[in-house]
């Protein structure tokens, strides 16, 4: 009965459709619309490498052209997860090799990434084009080069904030005097100087390069050299800006600025000589994307930048930008839809910032089209949240920090419970949510309750009880990525709602007081989720009710995975085993 | 709040001073470059950490040193197991050693020797003291947790990240503001990323946090033969010791912690790193390039001075650093300054 859609129908009508989550709901409509669809995918996302193995993506989508990929947990970023963990890029690479020769297209998030790898790419693909690098590690300038030096076609080598071996800047050299498709390069967090006079003819034989993020050792001479070559360029990432220059080069400067004027985003900076940042006034008006989260540049500098920024839609700055400096940004930034406000001081308790919730409040009032925002500020205020909420119920992403942990209410020393709750209930469009300062429970019951498009949740040091885990996981209904550390909840509310966590992507725990046995309960119960432990003794080793130090729980089709090093233990399903004995070194 | 209490006394913390943000960017860029191995690499203020793992476990060194084979120059792509070579060749052959002239009579006598006598010893102690890091690191475990890893600064997760906090506390030659709390591993979420070119660039700009500094003075050192360079902030050392050992530090260690984990799933994270021989009598010297545009050798200056008229560091092969100033031409200059 009814209509069959003919395949090539179909696929003509999957061209159109590019979204994987609406591709996602294609392939579940019924066996031949899973193959037509599987057979024409181009770009494949994994948020989870261990969530599916490598050869099962290879064979579903023969047609990948490009692959992105999340490995390590977020926290991961913040010294959380051991070096050692895992998240290996090698298998996937192997795989794809093997299986899909016209890959031309690599992002990698999280992941360790080694010369070998890079080499395996370079040598694979033959039409490979993009390489996007993010938070990545393990590799060398070595492997940078092998890229550089075999993939002719090669359009985007980014590495964004990676930790790579520096070997030098020989890498750079490496692109052949024949490659003229580069459109993006980006060699931001690399530190050797490399040799201006190679990057002068790469960029001068490359007419479509459109992005260049400079690292911090290319001089502002450099810079001048490269602009004049490039001033076509719609991204920019400078070098350092405090080597000093005689005055008939800024002047230089100056003019290389304001002959790019296609330029819509700028970042670099790193050390400045304020003298100079009159340069960069030409090219204000035009910016969409100010980087200054790596720049030392003080209040009244960044007033002056910022004042000429009326297009700016884009704003990372430091704490040094002070409340007067947001409050600048209220008044002339009125496109603004993104600001993050990072700490200049992130280790030292004694940094005294003039920046408080005010600038975040008069920020949401002034820029009417805010919609993602990630502060940090030592206290906060219910008053503020409410403000927030209620100028911005537009805002789809609300990260705060406040970096005092339990820290209340300064003005009513309340928990901020209310001003959550203002947030959640506000912003009905909310999609990541990061909460921070005294917490109690019951804020969590208004996250619950009305945070329903909320897909990824950072909580630490809150909640009082079970109950607020409880709150979360029966609440929440996009819920996908949970992280909570240091919170008082325990094994209750986990087991309760343990269906609820095959629907999310993964589920971090560390320094709460969920135990070993509820780990092994957990884990029997639920087939499809790997359920690991981080702990440099064997779980066993403890009593059943003694706390796990960190958890990480994940839905997988793989199975266990096989390459967990020795501080990490797969707790089997079988919960006389205990753990898995594929884990154990 | 008893709550709290409860929760504080489960926060996991590292009682280790604040950073004080006079670590170099570059010279964490070594640790950078290691994060995945968690090799106790160093910066300018990582002697003593590194002597606290030296202690830990000396009977396992002898093995992993005997075990040690050559590396082939240029060798890019080792099977799997043998792990990244990442060494390229010229690292392989070069051995650091900085023999800053101690007084001006050695500098006098000698013009044209330059020999590394009193610091064989130095290089071996740190090259028995890599092993003993890489090889406590991996037996040990004392790493990662932070409970474990508050006395014990260089571990195998803390090492990149934590390594400004932790030496604060176990060297004494920082100047830091005193830890006025206890740090909490991961809090702020502030990446790492961040917060060590944070320190660079802080260190630069010297009213940035408004505390009053002499600001960081970076010159670039570059090493013969190297294809790298790296850049030490000459005002963190108080003297030529300390900037000497720091150096070979750096450049040792950038030749010897080349492990790193593979891409292989399963594999052998303990996979021994492929290490030439590095004791093959290869004399280096340091040397600066001062205000006139002149190379001379280091060590003849009083620090103070020096510090003032270095514009860049090299580490030169003796040979070829024969007939550079020594100290009657480096002590007229100064004297003319004077």
């Amino acid at each position: 009965m009814g209509l069959r859609l003919p395949s090539k129908v179909l696929e003509h009508i999957l061209s159109f459709i590019d979204s994987n989550e609406d591709r996602n709901s294609v392939s579940l409509v019924c066996k031949s619309w899973f193959e037509t669809e599987r057979k024409t995918r181009k770009r494949v996302f994994v948020g989870n490498c261990y969530a599916v193995s490598p050869a099962a993506v290879a064979k579903r989508f023969p047609e990948m052209r490009s692959l992105t990929l999340k490995g390590k947990p977020h926290f991961a970023d913040y010294n959380l997860v051991p070096d050692g963990w895992g998240g290996y890029a090698w298998p996937w690479i192997e795989a794809m090799a093997a299986k899909c020769p016209s890959l031309e297209e690599i992002r990698l998030k999280r992941m360790v990434v080694t010369d070998e790898c890079l080499e395996k790419i370079a040598a694979s693909f033959k039409d490979f084009e993009v390489l996007v690098l993010t938070s990545c590690e393990g590799f060398s300038t070595d492997g940078i080069a092998a890229i550089a030096a075999t993939c002719r076609n090669l359009r985007v080598l980014e590495l964004r904030e990676c930790i790579v071996e520096d070997l030098g800047g020989d890498w750079l050299s490496y692109f052949p005097e024949t490659s003229t498709s580069l459109v993006s390069l980006d060699f931001s967090c690399l530190d050797s100087e490399v040799k201006i006079s190679d990057l002068e003819r790469l960029v001068s034989r490359s007419p479509n390069l459109k992005s260049l993020k400079l690292n911090p050792a290319v001089t502002l001479d450099g810079l001048v050299s490269l602009l004049r070559r490039a001033p076509q360029l719609t991204e920019l990432g400078t070098g350092s800006f405090a080597f000093q220059l005689k005055p008939e080069a800024f002047s230089k400067l100056s003019e290389a600025f304001s002959n790019c004027k296609q330029l819509q985003s700028l970042s670099g900076l790193w050390d400045v000589l304020p003298e100079y940042l009159p340069a960069l006034y030409s090219v204000c008006p035009g910016l969409t994307s100010l980087n200054l989260s790596y720049a030392t540049v003080r209040m009244p500098d960044l007033v002056e930048l910022l004042r000429r920024c009326s297009k700016l839609q884009k704003l990372w700055v430091m704490d040094l930008i002070e409340d007067k400096g947001l409050e600048a940004v209220a008044s002339y930034c009125k496109e603004l839809r993104e600001l993050r406000v990072f700490p200049s001081a992130p280790d030292l308790d004694e940094a005294n910032i003039p920046l408080t919730e005010q600038g975040l409040v008069v920020v949401s009032k002034g820029c009417r089209k805010l919609e993602s925002v990630l502060y940090f500020c030592v206290q906060f205020t219910n008053a503020a949240l409410l403000t927030i909420a209620r100028k911005r119920p537009n805002l789809k992403c609300f990260r705060l920090c406040v970096i005092e942990p339990f820290a209340p209410d300064y003005k009513t020393n309340e928990p901020l419970d209310k001003g959550f709750k203002a947030i959640a209930e506000g912003c009905k469009d909310l999609r990541r949510l990061s909460v921070s300062g005294l917490l109690s429970d019951k804020a969590f019951k208004y996250i619950g309750k009305h945070a329903k498009k909320v897909r990824m949740l950072s909580i630490a040091f809150a909640g009082d009880s079970d109950l607020m885990l409880h709150h979360l996981l029966s609440g929440c209904e996009s819920l996908k990525k949970l992280e909570i550390r240091d919170c008082p909840f325990g094994d209750t509310a986990l087991l309760e709602h343990a269906a609820k966590l095959e629907t999310m992507r993964s589920l971090w725990m560390s320094s709460c007081f969920v135990s070993f046995g509820a780990c092994k309960i957990l884990s029997k119960k639920m087939p499809r989720l790997n359920v690991e432990v981080i702990d440099e003794h064997p779980p066993e080793t403890r009593p059943e009710s003694s706390p796990v130090e960190r958890i990480y729980i994940y839905r997988t089709v793989a199975g266990p995975r096989m390459d967990t090093p020795e501080f990490v233990w797969t707790i089997h399903k079988n919960p006389e085993i205990g753990v898995s004995h594929l884990a154990i070194k | 709040m008893s709550t709290e209490e409860e929760l504080q006394s489960n926060v996991s913390v590292a009682s280790s001073s604040p950073t004080s943000n006079c670590i170099s960017r570059n010279t964490l860029g070594g640790l950078k470059e290691h994060n995945y191995l968690g090799l106790s690499d160093c910066s300018s203020v990582g002697s003593s950490t590194l002597s606290l793992l030296a202690e830990d476990d000396k009977a396992t060194i002898s093995l992993k040193a005997t075990e040690l084979t050559l590396g082939l120059p240029g060798s890019q792509s080792p099977a799997r197991d043998t792990e990244l070579n990442l060494l390229s060749p010229a690292k392989l052959d070069e051995k650091p050693f900085f023999p800053l002239l101690p007084s001006k009579d050695e500098i006098c006598s000698s013009s044209q020797k330059n020999n590394a006598s009193g610091n064989k010893r130095g290089f071996s102690d740190t090259m028995d003291q890599f092993a003993e890091a890489k090889s406590s690191v991996y037996t040990e475990k004392n790493w990662m947790f932070p409970e474990a890893a508050a006395t014990q600064s260089v571990t195998k997760k803390d090492v990149p990240q934590n390594i400004p906090k932790g030496q604060s506390s176990t060297t004494n030659n920082s100047s830091s503001p005193p830890a006025a709390k206890a740090q909490i591993v991961g809090w702020p979420p502030v990446r790492s990323y961040r917060k060590n070119t944070l320190a660079t660039t802080c260190k630069n700009s010297d009213e940035v946090d408004g505390r009053p500094g002499s600001g960081a003075l970076f010159v670039k050192v570059s090493m013969d033969g190297a294809p790298y360079l790296r850049k030490v902030d000459l005002r963190s050392y108080a003297n030529y010791g300390e900037l000497s050992s720091a150096l070979e530090k750096m450049f040792t260690t950038f030749t010897l912690g080349q492990c790193g984990s593979n891409g292989a799933a399963g594999k052998d994270m303990l996979s021994e790193t492929k290490l030439k021989d590095l004791l093959n009598g290869k004399d280096y010297v340091l040397t600066y390039e001062d205000k006139d545009g002149d190379w001379m050798l280091v060590g003849d200056v009083p620090w103070e001075m020096f510090i003032d008229v270095c514009k860049k560091l090299k580490i030169m092969k003796g040979c070829d650093a024969i007939g550079l100033a020594a100290a009657p031409r480096a002590m007229e200059k100064s004297k003319m300054r004077a």
